[in-house]
């Protein structure tokens, strides 16, 4: 048997054919989900993708939340159901209180797409198994509303806790405090990351990397050993 | 415009003394006299608010049609052309079942007035042509041209037309992969924002804008429509720029990406499911444009009830939902059995989708309102029976003692020392520096099939994820080389994008173009118009590669200052393999260098004689299209055989900035060595066409020296690929950092 990992498809949603396509190359089984539908199909993982959901004129994230396939995820993750936010899914994971902190625009004020160099911080989520800790990893990243806050309590909680997922390395791309990159909640089964590792998953296409493969790998490992 | 009473047919026919605005709509006299004679009594407002922007020069082509001809008559055969010029976009067949379809267009006019919907427009208008010929958009490129570097205007420009095409490609999830960006103060007060879009399709898939079957349904979907954009194609895009009229911030249209990100999505589900007879986009001239084309390319007439179209803004008259260029809007033409589902569609997708009308037996567009009859034209005079010009041209009074003014006998370097600081000054330069501060703020990777992007030599997509299956597009131009010479500098624009597209080691297989003029009632630009379109269509033929569709911007002057004739061309080639393509950077140290092709002293019109001399005189580099052809040949096989790890045309900037280009990229640097029979300055400066710089592993040297021998390409080995600087030997060393500062600091520091 294989996993059933659902890729969300919002209005805006831009990245749902890429993840995807990575879930299939990692070896699992991508189902398709529709925002308007409150019905999970009964899959194993749930992935919210990049785009601008919504068109994201509110707040990026903030629309996405109250939909009616976000009231079974938010449900059902509370239980331990394994969901990765990227990009614009991480906005929509803060917007719906799964992960801590907020996500604003980027300091530089624009858009910003580039090769980004990370550093693996926690190698225990559902999501990072397959890294080691202190791994050095390249994923694209690409936002305009990347920029990781939250208050100090929330931020000394999260490094005492370990829930750091990654970290920018050599340059901090849009003002996230702490060099923050991604994070995970207390159980480590919902995981927000603001670069893309659907697009680092063929040595071909893109960077020429393949160091975001290791999340479908990770969840995959999971799921069907679980 | 008409008040009370409605101006129906009726009406127009009763009250034949009525004056009508027409000179205020960009109509001239003989133009309005022309419909006059067709209509066999005046026109009702909402038919001359029809004509006017469909016979503007924007939309009708009146003063380049006599000249665009050429691309039909010289088209070379070609079994790849599935749809030609004439359709939204031309249609290409790159094999396995696949076609593609590209395109480029200009969004200047709007861009100056207002930079971020200008351009952002811009991006959106050319990817509903491309959804309109039935495709899945899979990339855009954008070719830029801009005033002086440290112009304060072009910080008020650049900026925002940049966050423009970001703002608006991004968000439809379309990955960036080329263009240029070029600074010259000729485009100070008409910058060129041309825009290129790439769909796939399956063959089957092609579909056309004509309205056919009587009975069947005409269907309006997407945004509502409003009052913005009204006059773009006639008022704004069509006329000089000129101090003392009213702004015409109002004719620019206003974008919504997210609406078309709706509209593409719907629109392919729709096609999935086989629900379209026709289907043609609403850009400039909106309404009047879908209507009279989609009726005018079927085989019979339309009826349309304007009272249906869903409005922004209640109080728009007739003639203004006519004329209004609001974006994100698309018209279908639908059997009457499969309406419902196509709204079910729309519905999912949360677009607006209202039956408009239908398509008649008869030959006429009907248009009614409020009940009353407004419009009733044969749509083929609307579409197509415009007036056409032959402009007067002649070659201007200047165009020797420019070409006199030879930038062969400039002062050149007399040391060592000055070449270098000459090399290290035009690195640094805006037009060679790194665009990485623009291009990082657009998407490259979305999709997941970018195999090549910016500041690739060209953009390349993979289409079949089993087979390998890629396209590869470039886009080039040079005003100063067309300046000099429009005839050879549109040659060497084509030239350079199908070596670039080569380069990479795809083959060329057609071309689309955007050709940027200044005001078509000035001769001399007419002269400049015609020889860049003879150029270009010459060369196309010699080359095999037909032209399949593009766009004209002309009226790109301030008052009587045109810009630089600059048509820029964009070549799209197909590789049958993706992991074959070449990429620009250095790969592995030791690997060794060729250059292919001759190296001429020809230094008309190049970045030396702007960066060390502002100067602009002589004769543009020499064009040599079987030489073009045959580099490009060896550039393919090599690529295809493993032969070469990475190769860079040689165009603006010449040898050097290739090889620091592709030094910098790769994190490696490079030994050079003069060849025999030439100086330091000309192997480093000059910008010969034809050429090429390769990296050759040693295993390959053999076979790929044997290659060029025998089908006779001068190659010749210019050093090695090695250490952390580019040496010259003999003449001076250049660490990397030294040139990664110099190259990568200029635009951040003018700009950001």
């Amino acid at each position: 048997m294989t996993a059933r990992i659902g890729v969300v498809t919002f209005p805006g949603s831009l990245d749902d054919r890429d993840t995807q396509r990575a879930i299939r190359i990692a070896g699992a089984e991508p189902v398709a989900l529709w925002h308007k539908d409150k019905d999970l199909k009964q899959v194993d993982a749930v992935v919210l993708c990049g785009g601008f959901s919504y068109g994201d004129y509110l707040r990026a994230g903030a629309i996405a939340r109250f939909s009616p396939v976000m009231e079974t995820i938010i449900e059902q993750a509370k239980s331990g159901l394994p969901v990765l936010g990227i990009c614009n899914g991480f906005q929509i994971l803060t917007e719906a209180h799964l992960l801590p902190g907020a996500m604003l625009g980027n300091d530089h004020l624009h858009f910003i797409c580039r090769d980004q160099r990370l550093r693996v911080e926690n190698a225990t989520t559902s999501w990072t198994s397959d890294y080691s800790e202190g791994q050095e990893i390249h994923i694209p990243l690409k936002n305009m509303d990347g920029r990781y806050v939250a208050d100090e309590r929330t931020l000394d909680m999260l490094e005492a806790e370990g829930r750091v997922a990654f970290r920018y390395l050599d340059f901090n791309p849009n003002g996230s405090l702490n060099d923050i990159a991604g994070i995970t909640n207390e159980a480590g089964n919902v995981v927000g990351l603001m670069p893309h590792p659907e697009h680092a998953v063929e040595p071909l296409i893109g960077t020429g990397r393949t160091d975001g493969l290791p999340f479908f790998t990770s969840i995959l490992k999971k799921l069907v050993t679980a | 415009m008409s008040k009370t009473p409605l101006d129906t047919v009726e009406h127009a026919a009763e009250t034949p003394d009525v004056e009508l605005p027409w000179a205020e709509l960009g109509l001239k006299k003989d133009e309005y006299e022309r419909i006059l004679g067709i209509l066999g009594r005046r026109p009702t407002g909402a038919e001359l608010a029809m004509y006017s922007v469909m016979w503007s020069e924007h939309c009708s082509y009146k003063s380049s049609k006599v000249h665009l001809r050429q691309f039909g008559e010289k088209a070379p055969q070609s079994d790849a052309l599935l749809v030609g010029i004439g359709e939204n976009a031309g249609v290409v067949d790159v094999g396995q079942g696949y076609a593609v379809t590209f395109k480029v267009e200009s969004h200047n006019h709007p861009s100056y007035v207002e930079p971020y919907q200008g351009a952002a427009t811009g991006v959106g208008g050319i990817v509903r042509d491309i959804i309109a010929m039935g495709a899945r958009p899979v990339a855009v490129v954008d070719p830029l041209r801009f005033g002086a570097a440290d112009h304060p205007d072009t910080k008020r420009v650049l900026p925002g037309v940049v966050a423009g095409i970001g703002g608006y490609g991004n968000c439809l999830g379309l990955p960036n992969i080329g263009g240029e960006v070029v600074f010259d103060a000729c485009y100070q007060g008409n910058p060129l924002v041309n825009a290129g879009c790439v769909g796939v399709m399956r063959h089957e898939d092609i579909h056309l804008a004509k309205a056919s079957g009587a009975g069947n349904k005409v269907i309006l979907y997407g945004a509502r429509t409003g009052g913005d954009g009204i006059g773009g194609a006639s008022i704004l895009a069509s006329e000089t720029f000129d101090d003392a009229k009213p702004s015409k911030r109002p004719a620019v249209q206003v974008g919504d990406p997210f609406q078309e990100k709706l509209l593409i999505e719907c629109t392919l589900e729709a096609f999935q499911e086989k629900l379209v007879v026709g289907i043609q986009d609403l850009g400039a001239a909106g309404l009047s444009c879908a209507t009279s084309e989609l009726a005018s390319n079927g085989s019979g007439g339309m009826r349309v009830t304007l009272d249906d179209v869903p409005l922004r803004d209640s109080t728009l008259s007739p003639e203004e939902i006519l004329m209004s260029e609001s974006q994100e809007r698309m018209c279908a033409v639908v059997e009457p059995d499969k309406v419902d589902r196509f709204l079910e569609i729309c519905d999912k997708w949360d677009v607006i989708a209202t039956v408009i009308g239908e398509v008649t037996d008869g030959d006429r567009l009907e248009i009614y309102w409020h009940g009353g009859k407004i419009v009733d034209v044969d749509p083929r005079t609307v579409a197509h029976d415009g007036p056409v010009y032959e402009r007067p041209y002649a070659r201007p009074s200047w165009q020797d003692e420019l070409q006199s003014d030879d930038a062969n006998k400039l002062p050149r370097p007399a040391t060592s020392e000055e070449l270098k600081d000459q090399v290290l000054k035009l690195v640094a330069s805006p037009n060679q520096a790194s665009k990485s501060w623009i291009t990082s703020q657009y998407d490259h990777f979305v999709q997941g099939n970018t195999v090549l992007a910016q500041p690739e030599d060209s953009g390349m997509i993979r289409i079949d994820e089993e087979s390998g299956l890629g396209v590869a597009l470039a886009t080039d131009g040079n005003g100063r080389y067309a300046k000099l010479d429009p005839y050879a500098g549109a040659q060497l624009a084509l030239a350079e994008a199908y070596r670039n597209v080569a380069t990479t080691g795809a083959k060329p297989l057609a071309v689309s173009d955007c050709l940027n003029f200044g005001s078509p009632e000035d001769p001399a630009v007419m002269w400049q118009f015609a020889e860049a379109v003879r150029g270009l269509a010459d060369a196309c033929q010699q080359l095999g590669t037909p032209v399949t569709g593009g766009n004209v911007s002309l009226y790109n002057q301030t008052g009587e200052a045109a810009i630089h004739p600059t048509p820029v061309v964009a070549v799209l080639g197909v590789i049958d393999d993706v992991a074959r393509r070449t990429p620009v950077a250095f790969q592995e140290e030791g690997q060794l260098l060729y250059l292919l092709g001759d190296t001429r002293e020809e230094f008309g019109g190049s970045a030396w004689s702007q960066v060390v001399h502002d100067h602009l005189g002589g004769l543009p580099p020499q064009v040599d299209l079987e030489r073009e052809r045959l580099l490009a040949e060896i550039l393919i096989s090599a690529s295809r055989d493993g032969m070469i790890d990475s190769a860079h045309d040689l165009s603006d900037g010449g040898l050097i900035q290739a090889v620091v280009e592709s030094a910098l990229l790769g994190g490696k640097g490079a030994r050079l060595v003069v060849p025999d029979g030439l100086d330091a300055f000309t192997f480093l400066l000059s910008e010969s066409a034809g050429r090429a710089v390769v990296a050759v592993p040693r295993s390959e040297e053999v076979r790929f020296n044997d290659m060029c021998g025998a089908r006779g390409l001068p190659v010749t080995r210019i050093g090695v690929v090695d250490g952390d600087a580019v040496e010259v030997q003999g003449e001076f060393t250049l660490t990397l950092d030294e040139l990664r500062t110099a190259h990568e600091g200029t635009i951040p520091a003018l700009l950001a």
